[in-house]
This record gives C-alpha cells, sequence and structure tokens, in this order.
C-alpha cells in the first residue's frame, strides 16, 4: 500500500512539473490573459473596446465572474440593446428609454455618440456561453440543464469557476451529470488551470463515461497534447476507443432502426398485395397505384380541411385515414366486379389486364394534378425527433412504424375474428364449398379485393408523409411489394412481416457497405436467389389446399 | 394431325415482312423526287418494329408454347443491345468528342485510365457478335436452370424475371459499371467501315433485320411444329403429366428459354444498328411488360401474331405520341385491358373467327370453371 502511495506522490509531482513546465507561454498564446491585464478593475471595460476580440474576452469574464448587473448586459448585448456612447460609458436602450449599464441607474438624456457595440460569430459564441453560465447560476431547472449541457459541449476553461460555484451549492439531482461533464471537458482543455495527474485522469473517466463526439474531441486534443502528463493522456486514448466502439454500437442500432421504418413502409405496402395476391391469388399490378390513389387522397383531404377548417388543417392526417381507406377500398371493389372478374382462373391474364389499368390510372392523375410532385405537409406533431440513448428517432418514421403495426394488427383481427374473415377464408381454400354452405362468393371477392385496396389506400397516407406524392408513385412500389409477398410465402402475413423487415434491415445494412444501389441490387439478386431454392417462400402454406 | 401444327400463316407473314422492308429499303435509294421515294426516318422506323417483332417472337415463343409469362424479356433485348454498342463505340475511335482513340468518351469523361477487362475485345465485330449472343444466352441458362429445376413457375416465376430485370436496370444506371450509366451508349459513326447516316447502310440494316426476322420465325415454327412442340404443349398444358410420363420438363424449358433470349438478343443488337443508341431505360420492367401485351394483341402463341402484334402497336404508339402524346398511356392501357377481356386470342383469333379457317393456334387448356386456385 504504502509503496502504491508513493508512486502515486510521485507522478503528481511529475504531473505538476510537466503541467507548470509551459504554462507560461500557454498564457501568452491567450487573449483572454493580455486583455485581463490591460483592465484589472472594470469587468465591463472590454465591451467598450472598438476589438472583437476584447469584446469577446469581456463577455466571457461577465459570464464567468457574475457582477451584479453581468446578466442584464448580457441580456442587452443578445438583443442588440447594448450601446457605447463617446465618453467610454455602456448604455442600454429599452424603447425610448436609457439606462446604465454599469449601475442600471436610469439615464435622463440619449447619450451623445452611442453607437451599438459591434459583434461577429465570435462574440455571439462568448456570448451564448455567457449566458449558459449566467443560466447555470440563476435560471430554473430546465434553464440550468440546457446551460450545463451546452457548456459540456462547448468546454471553455474560463468557465469554471462558475460550473465550481454550481456544483458546491446545492443542486437537483439531475444536473450533476451535465455539470461533472463540463467540468471534466473544461479541466482537459487547453488553457485550463494546472490540477494534476489524478484529476486528469477522472476528468478522462468522466467523460468516457458520458460518450458522445465533443466528449471524444476533447478526449482527443487532450491525448494529443505533449505537455499533459503521460498516464492521462494513455486514459484518455483508451477511453476514446472504448467511446468509439459505443458510437459504432449506436451507429449500428441507428441503422436498424432505419431498416424497420424501411421495413414498415414495405409492409404498409405489401399488405394489401398480401391480401389480394396471397389469399385471392389474384395479380393485382394496379396495386401501386392504388398506394398512389391513397397518397392523393390524403393531400386532397389537407387541401379540403385547410380550405373549409383551417384550425383543423393539423389533424388532416387522421382524417385522411379513413378517407383514404373508403376511397381505395371502393375503387378496389369497383375494379374487381368491373375487371377482375372476369379473369379468374387466368392469372396471367389479369396481371395484363391490371397492368393496362394502372398505365390508364396513371395518366388519369396525371392529366387531373399535373405531372408534378403535390405537396403534402407534414403536420407539426409529426415533424422533429427524439434522442433514445444514442439513437435519433425521427417521429414520422416512428409513426410509420406503429402504423404499420396497428395495420398489421386490424388486418390480422379482421381475417382471424370477424364473419368476413371467416368467409374469406372458406372461399379462398374451397370455393365451391364455400358456396354450398351459402356464402355469397361474388360478395366475398369484391369485400376482399376492396379490403386488400383500402390497406393499399393506407399505405398511400403513409408514404405520402416520406415519398414524393407524383403519379409515379405506384410504380416505385409495385416490385418490392411483389417480392416481399413472395419472399415470406404467399398467404401468410407474419411470412409478409418476416419478409418486409428482412428486406428493409438487409438493405439498411447493405447500403454503407457497398452504397445504396448496388445495396438494392444485390438485395434483390439475393431474394431472386432464394425464390429458386424456395419457390414458396420463407414460410410456406403447407397441407392439402395448396395446388402444386 | 400434323397439318394444326403447321402454322402456315408463318411463312405468308415471313414472305409479308421481306416484301414490305425491300420495298421500304429501295424505296429510300431513289431520288426524293420520284412518288415512290421513302424517307430515311420511315426505313429507321421500319427497322426498330423489326426489332421489336424479334423481342415479340421471343416472348410468344415461351408464354404462348411453354405457357412462361416472361415479364423481363426486354433484359436480354438490352444486354445483347449493349453488346453491339460496345462494338459500334469501339468504332468511333478516335473520332469521339475527347479524341482518345482508345476508351470511349464516357470513360474518358469519368477520367478512366484503361478499358476494363470486359470490353476488351470489343473492337472487332466477331467478338462483338459472339457476346451478342453469349451474355444473354448465359444470363438465361443460369437464370432458367436455376428458376426450373426448383420447379419456380407461374405468377412466380413471372415476378422474379421482372425482379431481374429491374435489378439490371439500376445497375446500368450506375456509372461504375462500365457502360456509361444512365446516356448508355449513343453516337455511333459506323459499322464495319460502313457509315451509319448513310441511306444505303440503313437500307442494308433493314433488309438483314427483315432477313433475320423471317428466318427466326421459320427457325421457331420448325422448333414447335414438329413432335417437339408438342412436347411444348403438353408442358405448357399439364407440367406435371408430362413429367409422369417420363420427359424432363425443367430441360425442355430451359432449351426454349435460352433459345427465346438468343432471338431477343438479336432483336437487341439489330435495335441499337438502326436506332443509335442504347440506355439503362431498355431495361425498364415496363418494356417487358409492352412487349407481352405486343404478343398478346397479336395472338399468343401463333408466332406470326406476335410479329404483327409488335408492328401495329408500336405504329400507333408512334402515331400517337406525334398526335396526342396524353392519351397514348389511356390506349396502350385500353388496349391491355380489352385484348385481355374480349380477345384473348388476339387479332389471329380474331381474323380465324371472320374467316372461318381452321384451327391454328395452339389448343388451350381448360380448367373447371369457377375454380381460382
Amino acid at each position: 500500500m504504502s509503496e502504491r502511495r508513493r508512486r502515486v506522490a510521485l507522478l503528481v509531482l511529475l504531473g505538476v512539473v510537466l503541467a507548470g513546465a509551459p504554462a507560461p507561454s500557454r498564457a501568452q498564446t491567450s487573449d483572454r490573459t493580455t486583455s485581463d491585464a490591460a483592465s484589472p478593475v472594470d469587468p465591463f471595460a472590454g465591451l467598450t473596446s472598438p476589438h472583437f476580440e476584447a469584446i469577446a474576452a469581456a463577455v466571457g469574464r461577465l459570464g464567468a465572474e457574475g457582477a451584479p448587473q453581468a446578466q442584464a448586459v448580457l441580456r442587452a448585448l443578445s438583443a442588440h440593446h447594448l450601446f457605447v456612447a463617446e465618453d467610454g460609458g455602456l448604455y442600454v436602450r429599452e424603447g425610448e428609454s436609457w439606462t446604465d449599464a454599469r449601475t442600471g441607474a436610469p439615464v435622463a438624456s440619449a447619450p451623445a455618440g452611442a453607437r451599438m457595440v459591434r459583434e461577429n460569430n465570435r462574440v455571439r459564441g462568448a456570448l451564448a456561453q455567457a449566458m449558459a453560465g449566467q443560466a447555470l447560476l440563476g435560471g430554473d431547472a430546465a434553464a440550468r440543464r440546457d446551460a450545463a449541457v451546452r457548456l459540456a459541449d462547448h468546454p471553455d476553461p474560463a468557465m469554471l469557476p462558475v460550473v465550481e460555484r454550481a456544483l458546491a451549492t446545492p443542486h437537483e439531482a439531475g444536473l450533476d451529470v451535465p455539470l461533472q461533464r463540463a467540468r471534466a471537458a473544461m479541466l482537459l482543455s487547453p488553457g485550463a488551470p494546472t490540477t494534476g495527474e489524478q484529476a486528469q485522469s477522472a476528468a478522462v473517466r468522466v467523460l468516457r463515461d458520458a460518450g458522445g463526439l465533443d466528449a471524444r474531441a476533447v478526449l482527443a486534443r487532450f491525448a494529443a497534447d505533449e505537455a499533459a502528463p503521460a498516464e492521462a493522456r494513455k486514459a484518455a486514448r483508451r477511453a476514446i476507443v472504448t467511446i468509439d466502439r459505443r458510437i459504432r454500437l449506436w451507429n449500428l442500432g441507428q441503422q436498424v432502426f432505419y431498416g424497420l421504418s424501411l421495413g414498415s413502409v414495405l409492409l404498409l405496402a405489401a399488405m394489401g398485395l398480401a391480401i389480394t395476391f396471397g389469399v385471392m391469388g389474384i395479380i393485382n399490378m394496379a396495386h401501386g397505384e392504388l398506394v398512389m390513389l391513397g397518397a392523393y387522397t390524403t393531400y386532397l383531404t389537407q387541401k379540403t380541411l385547410t380550405a373549409v377548417a383551417p384550425g383543423l388543417a393539423a389533424f388532416s392526417l387522421p382524417l385522411a385515414v379513413p378517407v383514404a381507406f373508403l376511397v381505395c377500398g371502393a375503387a378496389g371493389m369497383l375494379i374487381e366486379r368491373g375487371l377482375i372478374r372476369f379473369l379468374y382462373g387466368r392469372p396471367l391474364e389479369t396481371l395484363l389486364a391490371t397492368w393496362g389499368l394502372s398505365l390508364v390510372l396513371q395518366q388519369a392523375v396525371r392529366s387531373l394534378f399535373g405531372p408534378t410532385n403535390v405537396a403534402v405537409a407534414t403536420p407539426g406533431w409529426l415533424a422533429g425527433s427524439f434522442q433514445l440513448g444514442g439513437l435519433t428517432i425521427t417521429l414520422d418514421r416512428f409513426a410509420i412504424m406503429l402504423f404499420a403495426g396497428a395495420v398489421m394488427g386490424a388486418v390480422l383481427l379482421v381475417l382471424r375474428r370477424t364473419a368476413l374473415g371467416l368467409q374469406m377464408r372458406a372461399v379462398t381454400q374451397n370455393r365451391r364449398m364455400a358456396a354450398l354452405m351459402g356464402i355469397r362468393t361474388a360478395r366475398v371477392d369484391a369485400l376482399t379485393f376492396g379490403l386488400g385496396s383500402g390497406v393499399a389506400g393506407l399505405a398511400g397516407v403513409a408514404v405520402s408523409q416520406i415519398d414524393n406524392v407524383s403519379p409515379n408513385l405506384g410504380q416505385g412500389y409495385i416490385i418490392d411489394s411483389f417480392l416481399v409477398v413472395v419472399f415470406g410465402g404467399v398467404g401468410n402475413l407474419w411470412g409478409t412481416l418476416a419478409a418486409a423487415m428482412t428486406l428493409g434491415v438487409g438493405g439498411k445494412a447493405l447500403e454503407p457497405l457497398v452504397g445504396a444501389v448496388s445495396g438494392k441490387i444485390l438485395l434483390l439478386l439475393l431474394v431472386i436467389l432464394f425464390i429458386q431454392r424456395h419457390p414458396r417462400g420463407m414460410f410456406p402454406l403447407r397441407g392439402r389446399g395448396v395446388e402444386s | 394431325m400434323t397439318g394444326g401444327f403447321a402454322f402456315r400463316g408463318v411463312v405468308r407473314t415471313a414472305a409479308a415482312v421481306l416484301a414490305i422492308a425491300a420495298l421500304l429499303a429501295l424505296g429510300s435509294l431513289l431520288p426524293q423526287s420520284t412518288p415512290l421515294s421513302v424517307s430515311p426516318f420511315v426505313v429507321t422506323l421500319a427497322g426498330k418494329y423489326l426489332a421489336y417483332a424479334m423481342l415479340a417472337l421471343a416472348v410468344d415463343l415461351v408464354w404462348g408454347f411453354v405457357g412462361i409469362l416472361t415479364l423481363g424479356h426486354a433484359a436480354f433485348f438490352a444486354l445483347g443491345g449493349y453488346a453491339m454498342g460496345m462494338y459500334l463505340v469501339r468504332e468511333i475511335g478516335a473520332r469521339g468528342v475527347y479524341g482518345n482513340p482508345d476508351l470511349p468518351d464516357f470513360m474518358v469523361f469519368l477520367s478512366w485510365k484503361a478499358l476494363p477487362w470486359y470490353w476488351w475485345g470489343s473492337d472487332h465485330f466477331v467478338v462483338a457478335a459472339v457476346l451478342v449472343l453469349a451474355v444473354p444466352g448465359a444470363l438465361a441458362a443460369l437464370f432458367g436452370w436455376l428458376a426450373f429445376r426448383s420447379r419456380v413457375g407461374g405468377v412466380y416465376l413471372s415476378i422474379i424475371t421482372q425482379a431481374l430485370t429491374y435489378a439490371l436496370m439500376l445497375a446500368f444506371f450506375q456509372n461504375g459499371l462500365g457502360f456509361g450509366g444512365n446516356n448508355g451508349l449513343t453516337d455511333f459513326k459506323d459499322v464495319l467501315g460502313f457509315d451509319l447516316h448513310r441511306p444505303g447502310t440503313r437500307a442494308a440494316l433493314l433488309m438483314i433485320s427483315a432477313l433475320v426476322l423471317a428466318g427466326a420465325m421459320l427457325a421457331t415454327r420448325a422448333l414447335v411444329g414438329g413432335r417437339f412442340g408438342r412436347l411444348l404443349i403438353a408442358v405448357r398444358d399439364a407440367e406435371s403429366r408430362t413429367r409422369f410420363l417420363g420427359y424432363r420438363p425443367d430441360q425442355v424449358k430451359l432449351l426454349v428459354w435460352v433459345v427465346s433470349a438468343l432471338i431477343a438478343a438479336v432483336g437487341g443488337a439489330l435495335y441499337v444498328l438502326q436506332v443509335g443508341i442504347i440506355n439503362p431505360g431498355e431495361f425498364a420492367p415496363a418494356n417487358s411488360i409492352e412487349s407481352v401485351i405486343w404478343v398478346a394483341v397479336g395472338g399468343r402463341g401463333t408466332l406470326s401474331g406476335a410479329v404483327i402484334g409488335a408492328v401495329l402497336v408500336n405504329l400507333g404508339k408512334t402515331l400517337f405520341t406525334a398526335w396526342l402524346p396524353e392519351l397514348w398511356l389511356y390506349g396502350l392501357g385500353a388496349l391491355f385491358i380489352a385484348t385481355t377481356l374480349f380477345l384473348p386470342q388476339g387479332l389471329m383469333g380474331l381474323g380465324r373467327h371472320l374467316v372461318r379457317r381452321r384451327a391454328e393456334v395452339t389448343p388451350e387448356i381448360t380448367r373447371p370453371a369457377g375454380d381460382a386456385a
């Protein structure tokens, strides 16, 4: 034990010597110290200077030292209300009244030759720091937290006293971690007071546990600093490795999220097809156009609602969900009654006829709405993102994932728990027997196709939020949707889910390796090869009902 | 019995193709002032139609006689076109925009230093001709072998053929692949030393296209007309029963599939020679599906019908897109729907119905009514 203590003491001594030796040279290069020497008494003096550097330095000092008027002056500066008069006096203008910035006392008349205190990016940066410092000392809980995070992300050793004071005073538990992070980052930044190797190693540990790119940058700078103690630098290098590994893991998680999000879109687009193709055996090449119709229905709903009741415009998306389902469902039933019903038992002819229909629908939408994209707005409550650990979850993509899950649950419910679902399955399994049981097969056909088309319309609502809404929208989804259904196993919704997620995550996993387009090509080829090996998909239906 | 499978109409159609092509070719060589003179534009257009007719013939061979609805045959067509395009680009030599004798313009533009290995030998016409057949043939053989061996059929096969051509389209759009990215290959100057822009060369190319098409028609007729043709129909209509009788449907299908791909590839090569450009758009799944509708309009399983359908639909497309461009897609869409609903045997079937001749179309299987599966 005593041996170890002696070694530590020796290292501390060494650290002090090493850190102390270059200190003078660092002090010389720091402009803050030079301006300190110029104006030791008046904390506001630098603000009157015509030089940006001096202004920035004065702002920094105000933030750290907390002179009684400091907060008011900083606020005035950020609002462009701080003026310098000819006599070197500082004044704050509020409307038409003027106050002396140093004392806060009102001034009778406008000071002579007042000019605004100059600003550039450097001053603005220092101002943000100083405001954070002030907020840390005097703001409410949320402001203090934001300030601590900002100070940790942009560490400036000049603010160290502020952080120390905040740490020393009683504070809420949530504030401790960011404060410690800020303190550690400041201790390791250039220009920090010399604290010795032990404190620096402790700071390295704090930053290692904090992680993130900002902490990594601080550590990298510290590790590259020749003057720092060797042990602490080594610890910093190890901490960087740890942080990198963690960042890579989070990036992987982010990639998986993108993949699941892409998979949800595929699932939505393919689910309608899984009903019409998987359950009924109809190859509907116009399926993509039904998705497109759903997207245009969303557009029209939004436009109408904005025109009729502008206050409710934010809720046009939830309203578009049932509208798109009904519109596309009705369109689907019309297609089934008017076209597909004459082609039952001839799947390849159905394919051609529905392809022709898709051309007509595309051209019709092009004639009505023009060939260019229409703008579907994203409501405010869907914009933005939130952090989940190291993941950035964008709200619109997250909502689509939830929506896809809800639609899938609803479809499963309809197929498994309703009379219509029972009839659908009966007709699929044995049409003649079902007819003998009194099921009106023609009606069930129309309703099933309507259900699949309605789900395509729901996909259109979701797609309108993340893709361009144009007459060509459907074509981008039709091949992928068919592949998902076939890949998953025809007639099996769970297979469709698995296939959509596999293709989504697989595509996103390949993207960083070989690029987006090559990844897509590779995925297509893999699916083609897979279908060659397993022609009935991942989860084939088994039993007597399956035609050979 | 063999009389029913003789396809006498094929000979007549081939003869008609040759006669019309000869008329147009000769007409284009006459001075502009004479009444029978034909503009070079019409000659190029006719050549394009004949190249498309080759594609339609290829589709009819697999769809009409083996029951494989291919939605990706344009892939073989475009691959054949690219193989010919490679040779034509190399023929430009130092006359390109950048004047580089060894590298095509787009490679200079991408600042490539040397030809990729797969371009070696592409400056020889013979190599190009071999590539036109070898590349699509090899792809078709591999794809068909995998698919037919695992008994992938019907709609599943249609969908993966479509995915195949879609994947190829994405690949050829990439600059890194070395085929000119989305501009494709174009700006050709001459073939075997003959200037591609001279009326004589164009007339000759049209005649060659007509001869090749007529030859392909007669060859496919020979293929499907005899005993082998019976086997094809058996495979198409009752594959399992044919297998139980001791035949190998997978091998039969593979053979016809590869032959069909080769016909499409030759069509693509003729297309590039006359149209003068090949780009990744030719791989678009829509093109493949369009070629199926040519066959459907003409009459599936008749060979002549494919040729007639291809020429007529494309003629309609040319006229429509010139006069009423907005209406073309309505027209094409309506054509798809009307043909499948009201004209299941196409124009050939209609013609036969009107003339009341003996059935030349191959017999369709009759399914129990009302059973959608």
